[in-house]
């Protein structure tokens, strides 16, 4: 097939530098951090020689290691979570006949995505107050988990949805016709088939869970320190390159889960 | 026939089913039908899309609901029960094979939910396999065979529970003219061999024709007509059953005297003939139609015949001719002829012809 050159974007003058601009931005600051992650000296502004020092340093501090138990509780118990009520929210909206609400409650279900992190945050914060106060419940850290699931289920939703969207209901109906229960069929068929929809939704529910900070500092509690707010207590007292190195750590850890979601999301096509 | 045995098999009784959406007046996709089939019979819904045939099957599947009538099998009332509660298994259209499964595990599902035991379900895959030519493919997956491979695995796996009824929606629709040839006789083989009621949906009137023991042609959510391919084709019972199956001539007559077999009347020439009447039409004297299939006419000379017209056009096919004509009321007709060796008269186009329709061609339809 022949390319026509002169609507290819790639042909277009000036798209070279642009692009290379556009990455230079988005990925320098992020791979000067990285860098200085192995600097040999205590500067991360000034590079004497290449070292893993920092690395041993970060993985050695305890501080480190109790945030980093506390992110784990709370973002794999949230994703459990957002990822069970993400499925159950996706059947919902697109194995149903055609209703009237439909749109509605696609929107609803999408919506915490819209709102600003920080408002989302302080209505959490007002909630677990109003529990406390009035009701005298203090769920620990269960308030982070809760709170954490509840936002994590728009992003776990949206590639549940559009997998069972991409399913052929045809399939559901031909193993009832085949004698299996609405429980087999769905054990048998939609939940396998659903498969790479549900382990992408874990990804991003997970990642995002991960890496939150707003909320989770308006709603954490005195020792309920997670990673990125651990992080973020450490840039206001002089700054080491094992600062870099907790980053660096991640970083890595978001770029593998990504990466699993869209391997995931890519297999099976 | 015993009592016991007019309760066997499938009874549609006087079903029909309203579709109604929000924000939408309500469509009516079935009115007032009413079929009996009986075991062991290849039966087949024919009509044009929307009549409502794919409608009926998936109720009888339990995918849909009547909103009057009932569907009963072997007596009993299924009309509200589950897909996954009836004896029924259907052959989709896009075949709906399980993609994550093998050949294998894909025949074997049904079994498995029946909770058949282990042994059992086993012979029954090698069967299954056997019978429709794919034992070599037991452990591909789907994605790994041909669609017309993909056809005997979605027959395998529907035969394989032994259903007292096997629906078949247009599954031939989806494979090119020479595989679906030789699935049509297939088909046949199977139904022959399991001794399985063959329920198949079809808009294709040559496949109804030769496949079917009876056929239901259905038009606008109403069946028209039940009978066997050659009754439906030689006696419709009207301009819609007529005209959809084969092709064929419609001349408009005047009744003089009716029977409940057979109609006295007389064409347009003034010449008057004999016509069969269809099983339960009720006819008065006065204007009516009649159906001639262009086979069963013949082309005469000028003066001779009982209908007088104008060739206007001819077309060759090889084995025969047609022969388009205007008759003297400005209708049109088409004779239709073998092509034999030897055919001494050949009239071209222009010339006044003579058309003779010989006693027990002609048959009286409903308007």
């Amino acid at each position: 097939m022949a390319k026509d050159r002169s609507t290819d974007m790639r042909y277009q003058p000036g798209f070279g530098p642009l692009a290379m601009i556009c990455l230079a931005v988005l990925y320098a600051p992020i791979l000067v951090l990285v860098a200085f992650a192995f600097n040999a000296n205590a500067s991360v502004a000034q590079w004497t020689g290449f070292s893993t020092k920092w690395f041993a340093t970060a993985l050695f501090n305890e501080s480190f290691h109790a945030a980093a138990l506390n992110t784990m509780l709370i973002s794999v118990s949230a994703t459990i979570i957002a990822t069970m009520a993400a499925t159950a929210a996706a059947l919902g909206t697109t194995r149903v006949k055609a209703w009237r609400g439909q749109t509605a409650a696609f929107m609803t279900i999408n919506l915490p995505l819209m709102v600003p992190e920080i408002i989302t945050a302080v209505s959490a914060l007002s909630f677990f107050a109003l529990l406390g106060q009035v009701f005298n419940i203090n769920l620990g850290i269960g308030n982070l988990i809760l709170a954490h699931s509840v936002f994590c289920i728009p992003f776990a939703y949206m590639p549940i949805r559009a997998r069972l969207e991409d399913m052929d209901f045809t399939l559901d109906q031909a193993a009832a016709d085949l004698y299996a229960t609405p429980w087999m069929t769905f054990r048998r068929v939609t939940l396998p088939l659903l498969m790479p929809g549900i382990a992408s939704g874990i990804a991003l529910a997970f990642i995002v869970s991960f890496d939150d900070f707003t909320i989770t500092q308006l709603v954490a509690g005195p020792g309920q320190t997670t990673l990125p707010i651990y992080i973020w207590t450490q840039v206001r007292r002089p700054i080491t390159p094992e600062l870099n190195a907790m980053c660096t750590i991640l970083l890595s850890i978001s770029i593998l889960f990504i990466s699993l979601s869209v391997l995931i999301g890519q297999k099976r096509r | 026939m015993t009592v016991l045995e007019s309760r066997q098999g499938l009874e549609i009784h006087h079903v029909g089913k309203v579709f109604s959406q929000p924000g939408r007046p309500d469509f009516r996709a079935l009115d007032d039908v009413s079929i009996r089939i009986r075991p062991n019979e290849f039966f087949t819904l024919l009509g044009p899309s929307g009549c409502g045939k794919t409608t009926l099957l998936r109720m009888i599947a339990g995918f849909e609901h009547p909103s009057e009538g009932e569907i009963r099998l072997d007596g009993a009332d299924i009309s509200v029960k589950a897909p996954y509660e009836r004896p029924v298994n259907t052959v989709f259209q896009s075949y709906a094979l399980f993609p994550h499964l093998t050949v294998e595990d894909n025949i074997s599902f049904g079994l498995e939910m029946l909770r058949r035991p282990k042994a059992s379900i086993d012979e029954t895959v090698t069967r299954m396999l056997a019978l429709v030519r794919m034992t070599e493919m037991r452990n591909r997956k789907i994605q790994q065979i041909s669609g017309g491979q993909q056809q005997r695995v979605a027959l395998a796996r529907a035969l394989a529970p032994h259903p007292k009824l096997l629906l078949l929606d247009e599954p031939l629709s989806a494979l090119d003219l020479k595989l679906r040839k030789e699935m049509q006789i297939e088909l046949k083989r199977l139904q022959h061999e399991t001794g399985i009621t063959f329920i198949f949906v079809t808009h294709d009137q040559e496949e109804a024709l030769t496949m079917s023991d009876r056929i239901a042609v259905m038009s606008a959510g109403r069946v028209q007509q039940i009978g066997s391919p050659r009754d439906i084709y030689d006696r419709p019972a009207n301009r819609f059953a007529a005209s959809f199956i084969g092709e064929t001539n419609f001349v408009t007559v005047k009744l003089l005297t009716v029977s409940a077999t057979s109609g006295e009347l007389e064409l347009p020439g003034g010449t008057v003939i004999h016509a069969g009447v269809p099983d339960g039409v009720k006819f008065s004297p006065g204007k009516a139609t009649i159906v001639v299939r262009p086979e069963h006419a013949e082309l005469v000379g000028a003066g001779a015949g009982n209908l007088a017209g104008t060739v206007t056009n001819i077309v060759y096919f090889g084995t025969d001719t047609h022969y388009h004509l205007r008759l003297k009321d400005e209708s049109s007709f088409i004779v239709r002829r073998q092509n034999r060796h030897g055919l001494s008269f050949g009239p071209a186009i222009g010339d006044e012809v003579g058309v003779l329709i010989g006693e027990g061609v002609a048959q009286l339809v409903e308007d």
